[in-house]
């Protein structure tokens, strides 16, 4: 264990405290290890990852590194719940106010950590295909006679399990950074393996391989917008911490373009991750490209953790400035709403379709986030916990409707699918209510909750435009539930294929908790208003 | 006018039977769930299932009624609480049941028609291959429709709201394999939204202004005037939005005829007799709100009397027998809307003609139903004639719902729909003769459309005879098995005498008194009962009279004749309902539409490569206006933030 934690807090990203000045001697920060004890397993694990690839026979990958990641993940999960008992109530601020672990970061990670799970399960799946939803090698040319040869092989890249690993590790990181050069670390840590794992799919190589290019290519643009954005901040608080940038902004006459210049750069790279609108414009294209259970993992996770990270830099770092930048972001929400409702209905294909659905659903979780009150701080992270679950499980089933070609993700191709198989049909169709908010679904309560919040706090008119988008948007989840079950199924359609009992637990789970929270959502409601961000 | 009845607001927990409400919900949905998760396990006793479960939510109701009626009218209205459903800082949702007098009568309602028409449908269904889904279906709509009138919040009606809606578009779409079910059901779907979307604002706002959206807390709060008028007002709106979009009011109204294409039983219970009737529900359950609302009210007496109309009319002209008693329905529930439009005077008037409604509307959809299974489901009215031999309990039956419909003396519409219109002549002045000779002129076309359906259907030549069915067969009319007729035939001695027993002495009324208030009494019509009832039977007699004169004793024509005045074409074009629609949502959405996608996927780039292929003098270049460049995405990321980042600093430095 020891060798490990060596290990563990070599790979771990060294936060770097902005110093006041270039000091003699630099003395190690009190660590609470307890606290942070969960990512150090988590990218400990990734790091033991990496070796099994290079060590172990290529045969005896997948299981072994499964295994390794699901028990780093509950391992971590159990140190999360023992340290949640013993966190003072106001939180814990570590590694030299580098990482905040209060009750909103414990409800991050463990939503993170469970959904990891399922989506680590899903990507391990090789019944719905043979071989798995990823490449046999990734090094072959897409299109040669090696590309189909290796096409029919019953092998898969198994560095995805590390590199999920250490997204996580860097989701957890993000969720729970203080300051924001460890933030933009943990947006790197996070992006990079994502990046690789939209590249990896088995069928339709160029499509995968274009869609990691373009999420890289944007995402490395909007990492510079956040940088620029924190570097006009360090300019103007001389300092990265979220809490001096909010009392530097509280009482001193500096310039202010520096303020909102750098606070509007650094927003815009945070959009971008959440995939907000008119930030989004990545968001179809790669959710199209990229594995399934991959966009699972991205449209559960990285959506999480990108808006846990808004969260916490909105209201501690720029909680005293509100009044001034919360029409602008009023504004994006209602792009988001408007773009993701209006052109989710033009959409012919299944996955892109949800990806609009997740532009609209950012515009939702926007609202809830810049209304900086408890109220508003709980409704988002229950939309969040929700909104993941759902998602993860709706691209879980999109990954079971295929046809000779591979996924069968053309809307046409649903046609007639509850003749076919009525029991993926329904799920679907209930995830769909789901996502449409119908009530006694989760969806329901979390818009419920995040509206009366933003109601709350005097935000009527940008409930009135959520109201209706998520009408609109309601008809696009309709419209597919009615070709599932309304129209003749086509002649040459697409069949359901039974996956294993893994996958059928993680969807089941799911569906379970999309249900659950829908009928009795104070469980989870007590948890997520539990506690406020830590401030220091 | 406005007197609020005092006390009408003590809420005591349930107890005794009343406090078993919760099974009369749980039944059918314990019925839904094990029908449609049941597979094809249940199919050989999943109608029966369904029946049961319905029946024996009905029994349970009657024992709650009987309860409800041994108690002082304060104790009448009793709260049950289930659980905390979201309790979340300033909100408290407290899933629960309010058991007071109108959600009685309503389960009553639900539970009693539901339960005839779940027998029903075992023989209207028998062929049917899908029958265990059906009835998995219409259990689920029995679930959530008690579910809307049971709760004792917003947020629980809401949950009811949608899950009615739900279980309506599945059952619209029933059948797959016709394109225009899909169409219907898609329609349905759309102008709920639009009708919801109304609902939740007005809950929304009242949970912003209250801080609650339990009825206990909003309608004291509404009582103490916590509310702006102006506020008021707006809610008022909003609620009557959502009642336009589930009741088929105007200018929500033209899903309703559409909606037909669903089973015949399904057009009876749910697009006839309950859960189109939910809007007159939301605001007779507000009365609180809109009796303070004078203006509000005034709204929803308009939307009423336009819609009573807009039925009317259009019911004239069609010759489908399910679309006409649909237009009829719209037209209907038009009356109940404007009864509980008038306020204090109105409420419990709208819920008699309700309840009247509900048997013979229902009643004659199952009619129409077994002419359409004695008639190879053809629902034209032209290819019918002289069934009346061939149908005789058909005949009956339908002959009573019909009178009661036209408002024939001392049968159930007689009583329910000339309370309406001398409450409507009462308001006095320029309203009382707008509105009071709306609902008149409502009269005549009605007794009008209804005797034309008649002389069509079942009297004169049997113009099937020499006609075939479009898939070939000839036309051999039979009657209904007695699984079929039973139901009608109860049905029918409901239409007959339902409305004196509800009417003589105000039973329903005071029933309702602890829920609604005492009624008000009229004063200002200008007519006195008397002559108002002359008049109405009167006007009930010119319009069979015409309809004898001008379809009765002529031959009707196989084909429809096309040429015909305006006043026929408008209305067989629904009044140009569909072409408003579509003007007014439709086109505009589609634009929105096309010129985000524009400003998605070509605009900025477009604007790029324009500029590029302008200077380069290359037309080649536009060739390549395609989708999916990094560098379009680049480009509208880049647009999105010069534009927040001009807008933050304009804020700050403006």
């Amino acid at each position: 264990m020891s060798v490990l934690a060596t290990l563990v807090t070599a790979a771990q990203p060294v936060p770097v405290p902005a110093p006041p000045a270039p000091a003699a001697t630099i003395t190690q920060p009190p660590i609470s290890y307890p606290a942070i004890m969960p990512i150090l397993i988590i990218l400990g694990a990734a790091c033991v990852g990496v070796l099994f690839e290079a060590f172990l026979p290529r045969h005896n990958r997948i299981a072994a590194q499964l295994v390794l990641s699901v028990l780093a993940i509950l391992v971590a999960g159990w140190r999360l719940l023992s340290y949640a008992d013993e966190m003072p109530e106001t939180g814990t601020i570590t590694l030299g106010r580098a990482l905040a672990v209060d009750k909103p970061t414990l409800v991050l990670w463990a939503t993170l950590l469970v959904l990891t799970i399922g989506a680590l399960i899903l990507m391990a799946d090789r019944t719905v295909e043979r071989g798995g939803y990823f490449v046999a090698d990734a090094a072959v040319r897409p299109g040669t006679v090696q590309d189909r040869a290796q096409a029919g092989r019953g092998e898969m890249q198994t560095e995805v399990f590390p590199l999920a690993l250490f997204a996580l590790g860097g989701m957890m990181v993000f969720c729970a950074a203080n300051d924001l050069l460890t933030m933009f670390i943990a947006l790197e840590v996070l992006s990079l393996p994502l990046y690789l794992m939209c590249g990896l799919a088995r069928r339709r190589r160029l499509l995968s391989q274009e869609a990691a290019v373009k999420y890289f290519l944007l995402g490395a643009f909007a990492s510079a917008f956040f940088l620029y954005g924190l570097a006009l901040l360090y300019g103007y608080a001389g300092s990265v911490q979220l809490s001096d940038i909010a009392n530097a902004a509280a009482g001193t006459n500096r310039s202010e373009t520096l303020l909102f210049g750098g606070l509007g750069l650094l927003v815009v790279g945070l959009l971008f991750k959440g995939s907000v609108g008119p930030f989004h414009t990545w968001t179809p294209d790669v959710y199209q490209g990229a594995p399934t259970p991959v966009t699972a993992f991205m449209g559960a996770c990285t959506k999480i953790a990108a808006f846990g990270g808004i969260l916490r830099v909105l209201s501690v770092g720029f909680g005293t400035t509100s009044w001034e930048w919360r029409g602008v972001l009023w504004g994006v929400a209602i792009a988001s709403m408007v773009i993701g409702a209006v052109l989710g209905l033009t959409q012919t294909d299944v996955k892109r379709m949800v990806a609009y659905s997740s532009v609209a659903h950012a515009g939702f979780l926007l609202i809830g986030a810049i209304v900086l009150k408890p109220a508003g701080l709980s409704a988002t992270l229950f939309y969040l916990v929700t909104y993941g679950f759902t998602t993860l499980a709706t691209f879980g089933v999109i990954g079971l409707v295929r046809n000779a070609d591979g996924e069968a993700t053309h809307l046409s191709q649903w046609a007639g699918l509850a003749k076919r198989s009525p029991l993926v049909a329904g799920t679907m169709a209930f995830l769909l209510l789901a996502l449409a908010g119908i009530p006694l679904t989760s969806g329901f309560v979390g818009k419920f909750v995040v509206f009366q919040a933003a109601l709350s706090d005097g935000m009527a008119p940008l409930v009135v435009v959520a109201v209706l988008a998520s009408a609109v948007a309601a008809f696009f989840y309709l419209r597919v539930i009615v070709l599932m079950y309304f129209s003749q199924p086509a002649e040459d359609g697409p069949t359901v294929t039974i996956p294993n009992l893994w996958t059928t637990g993680v969807l089941t789970v799911c569906v379970l908790v999309t249900l659950f929270l829908g009928i009795a959502p104070s469980l989870v409601l007590d948890w997520t208003s539990s506690g406020v961000f830590a401030l220091q | 006018m406005m007197n609020l009845s005092e006390g009408a607001e003590s809420v005591v927990a349930a107890s005794g039977s009343l406090g078993g409400a919760w099974l009369v919900v749980l039944l059918p949905a314990i019925g839904a769930l094990v029908l449609l998760a049941g597979g094809k396990r249940t199919n050989a006793w999943g109608h029966l299932l369904g029946c049961a479960t319905v029946i024996a939510a009905f029994v349970y109701g009657v024992v709650m009624f009987f309860a409800s009626t041994g108690l002082d009218a304060g104790q009448r209205v009793q709260n049950l609480h289930i659980y905390d459903w979201i309790p979340v800082n300033a909100l408290q949702v407290d899933f629960g049941f309010r058991v007071d007098p109108l959600s009685l009568t309503f389960v009553l309602l639900i539970t009693g028609v539901g339960s005839l028409i779940h027998i029903y449908s075992i023989g209207y269904m028998a062929e049917d291959r899908d029958r265990r889904r059906f009835f998995g279906y219409l259990n689920l709509f029995v679930a959530s429709m008690l579910v809307l009138v049971l709760g004792n919040s917003f947020v629980t009606l809401y949950l009811g709201w949608e899950g009615v809606g739900l279980a309506s578009y599945l059952l619209i779409g029933w059948y797959q394999d016709r394109p225009s079910a899909a169409t219907a059901a898609k329609k349905a779907f759309l102008m709920n939204r639009v009708g919801d979307v109304g609902l939740a604002l007005a809950i929304f706002i009242l949970f912003q202004q209250l801080g609650t959206t339990q009825y206990t807390e909003v309608f004291a709060a509404v009582g103490d005037g916590r509310l702006s008028s102006g506020t008021l007002l707006a809610v008022t709106i909003l609620l009557l939005l959502g009642a336009c979009g589930k009741s088929g009011q105007f200018p929500l109204q033209a899903w309703l005829p559409d909606a037909m294409e669903g089973p015949t039983p399904v057009s009876a219970l749910i697009h006839a007799a309950t859960m189109v009737t939910a809007g007159v529900y939301l605001i007779a359950r507000s009365n609180p709100i809109y009796s303070a609302s004078p203006d509000g009210r005034l709204i929803v007496v308009i939307i009423g009397a336009i819609t009573l109309l807009i039925g009317c009319v259009i019911g004239c002209a069609y010759d489908d027998i399910k679309k006409v008693l649909a237009y009829s329905t719209v037209s209907q529930i038009g009356y109940m809307i404007l009864a509980v439009g008038l306020g204090p005077i109105g409420y419990g008037l709208g819920i008699l003609h309700l309840l009247t409604h509900g048997f013979f509307k229902a009643g004659l959809f199952l009619g129409a139903g077994s002419v359409m299974h004695a008639m190879n489901d053809e629902v034209d009215m032209r290819k019918f004639g002289g069934l009346w031999k061939k149908m005789r309990i058909t005949f009956a039956t339908f002959t009573c719902g019909y009178l009661a419909l036209i408002g024939f003396p001392l049968l159930s519409g007689y009583w329910s729909k000339d309370a309406i219109i001398e409450a409507a002549f009462s308001q006095g002045g320029w309203r009382g003769w707008v509105f009071g000779g709306a609902a008149m002129l409502g009269v005549a076309l009605t007794a009008f459309y209804m005797t034309r359906l008649m002389f069509m259907t079942f009297f004169g030549e049997k113009r099937w005879e020499k006609l075939k069915s479009t898939d070939g067969r000839e036309f051999h009319p039979h009657e209904a098995p007695a699984v079929m007729t039973i139901p009608m035939i109860i049905l029918a001695v409901g239409s007959l005498g339902a409305g004196a027993y509800l009417a003589i002495n105000h039973t329903l009324v005071d029933w309702l008194s602890p829920t609604l208030g005492e009624l008000s009494e009229a004063h200002d019509s200008p007519f006195s009962t008397p002559v108002l009832t002359t008049i109405s039977i009167a006007l009930m007699v010119i319009g069979v009279g015409l309809a004898w004169l001008l379809v009765g004793r002529k031959p009707v024509p196989v084909e429809k004749p096309e040429r015909v005045s305006f006043p026929v074409r408008a209305a067989r074009r629904d009044l140009y309902g569909n072409a408003l629609n579509e003007v007014l949502v439709a086109r505009p959405g589609t634009w929105l539409t096309r010129f985000l996608v524009f400003l998605d996927n070509r605009g900025v780039d477009g604007a790029v490569n324009g500029i590029a292929a302008v200077f380069g003098g290359g037309s080649g270049r536009l060739r390549r206006l395609q989708t999916g460049f990094v560098r379009s995405y680049a480009l509208t990321m880049l647009a999105g933030s010069i534009l927040v980042l001009a807008a933050l600093l304009m804020v700050r430095f403006s």
